[in-house]
């Protein structure tokens, strides 16, 4: 007993690391896995809120640009309303035709990130505001992300610059879908895997969400393509996609909810277990 | 003794505040940022006791973790080099460290850098192995330690040298 506390005093301090660094990995590993990252996120109330006064003090530099960007969709906006011939080859959402099957809420974001591997946003909208998770997250020029949790008055929303975001995207001229991912580094591009070799990919095509999942409707503007190449097996191209959006200057966002999304999910889950 | 702790309780707020609020969000070529908040743990004073210092670091770090998202990321990080960090001052400034003299202000330059280099490229390096946390990806890693590790010592040692004659 007397060597056991003995050899506690005299490594304590390489125990102490030990006990420290388990918990860090731990708390790393959890959120990786993000449903389950419950204790550190920045949708907490102090973070939160801490983001949100600083949010204030940031926006007035941003004010012209963000401005401007309003300005222009409020132009596209009253052109569809004037004209509604354009609205059809638009790469804008048309809200209207699905005004049944989706409701929008409006938020800002208050901690925008591009930097890291697995990029979070904050936004300061929350369950009272009717905010749940898996609903997506889409700005004027395109795709954002999907909700991952929502707190009281903020929720976080997983990027779609972050290595675990899967989205099923499309091309806008064929049907052929693939998958969104994202492996790091630059925030412009963006990568859409298992689109199958037989599908006609030219530099410069549109790509948009496909409505497969129940989360986003058919039609979001993604980005173009950049540049393509078959994969290892030689079967589907990769396809590098430069995005719409400028992921790093975002503010004003728009909130998808599918109505329907229980029924889907319960129809698509019920097939699958048989 | 008690104007070093006021001293050094006001570093740790206003290293996380600056951290958080401003660092994180510079990016400089799209991903990359300073970590300055390990100044903290490098200026520790060195004669008081690991126990304070490791336990101080890691809510540091969970502090940084809190405004970036990163799980533990930085708390791990920063535990680890405040636990390295003898074996960094023993390298850096040999003889001066074995007899407990060094002061901040007042070693020289080259020494200085040896140390913040060494604390700076550990911590870059845990931290974006636990940050990415995939070794198949280990060039990224790399490219990131790199990068983020030179804009960190300069900015630290602009820092230690704006702020040296405060500091006593």
């Amino acid at each position: 007993m007397q060597q056991i506390i003995n050899f506690i005093i005299r490594f304590k301090n390489f125990l102490l690391l030990l006990l420290l660094f388990c918990i860090s990995l731990a708390l790393t590993i959890l959120s990786h896995s993000y449903h389950t990252s419950k204790f550190i996120n920045s949708a907490n109330i102090v973070t939160g809120g801490l983001y949100e006064s600083f949010h204030h003090i940031h926006k007035y530099v941003d004010l012209n640009t963000q401005n401007d960007m309003l300005a222009e969709e409020n132009r596209k906006l009253r052109l569809k309303l004037l004209n509604p011939v354009v609205f059809s080859d638009s790469t804008y959402i048309d809200t209207a035709s699905y005004a049944d099957n989706y409701r929008i809420y409006n938020a800002n974001i208050i901690k925008n990130s591009y930097s890291l591997t697995n990029n979070i946003l904050t936004l300061n909208k929350g369950a009272v505001d009717g905010i749940k998770q898996d609903l997506g997250v889409i700005s004027s020029n395109g795709l954002v992300g999907i909700i991952d949790k929502s707190g009281k008055h903020y929720s976080r929303v997983l990027s779609i610059l972050n290595t675990s975001t899967r989205i099923s995207a499309q091309l806008k001229k064929t049907n052929h879908f693939g998958t969104l991912i994202w492996k790091g580094g630059s925030p412009e591009y963006i990568k859409l895997i298992d689109i199958p070799k037989i599908a006609p990919v030219q530099p410069g095509d549109t790509i948009i969400t496909s409505g497969r999942s129940s989360i986003f409707p058919k039609g979001v503007p993604i980005g173009v393509v950049n540049d393509f190449e078959l994969d290892q097996s030689e079967n589907y191209f990769e396809v590098n996609i430069k995005l719409f959006n400028d992921m790093t200057n975002l503010e004003h966002v728009y909130i998808i909810e599918n109505l329907h999304s229980k029924e889907i999910n319960n129809l698509t889950n019920g097939t699958s277990d048989e | 003794m008690n104007s070093i702790l006021s001293i050094h309780t006001v570093r740790f707020i206003v290293l996380i505040l600056l951290q958080g609020l401003i660092l994180n969000h510079i990016n400089f070529l799209g991903y990359i940022n300073p970590y300055i908040y390990i100044l903290f743990i490098a200026l520790y004073p060195i004669k008081n006791n690991r126990i304070a210092l490791i336990l101080l670091s890691f809510f540091l770090g969970l502090a940084i973790d809190f405004f970036q998202d990163t799980g533990g990321a930085h708390a791990g990080a920063s535990v680890l080099i405040a636990y390295a960090r003898p074996i960094f001052l023993k390298f850096a400034f040999g003889a001066m460290f074995e007899h407990q003299i060094i002061k901040f202000n007042t070693v020289e330059f080259g020494s200085k850098l040896t140390y913040f280099t060494l604390l700076t490229v550990t911590h870059h390096f845990v931290l974006f192995t636990l940050e990415i946390f995939s070794f198949s990806r280990i060039i990224l890693i790399l490219e990131k330690t790199l990068y983020s590790s030179i804009f960190t010592i300069i900015l630290s040692i602009i820092l230690t040298i704006i702020f040296s004659k405060k500091i006593k």
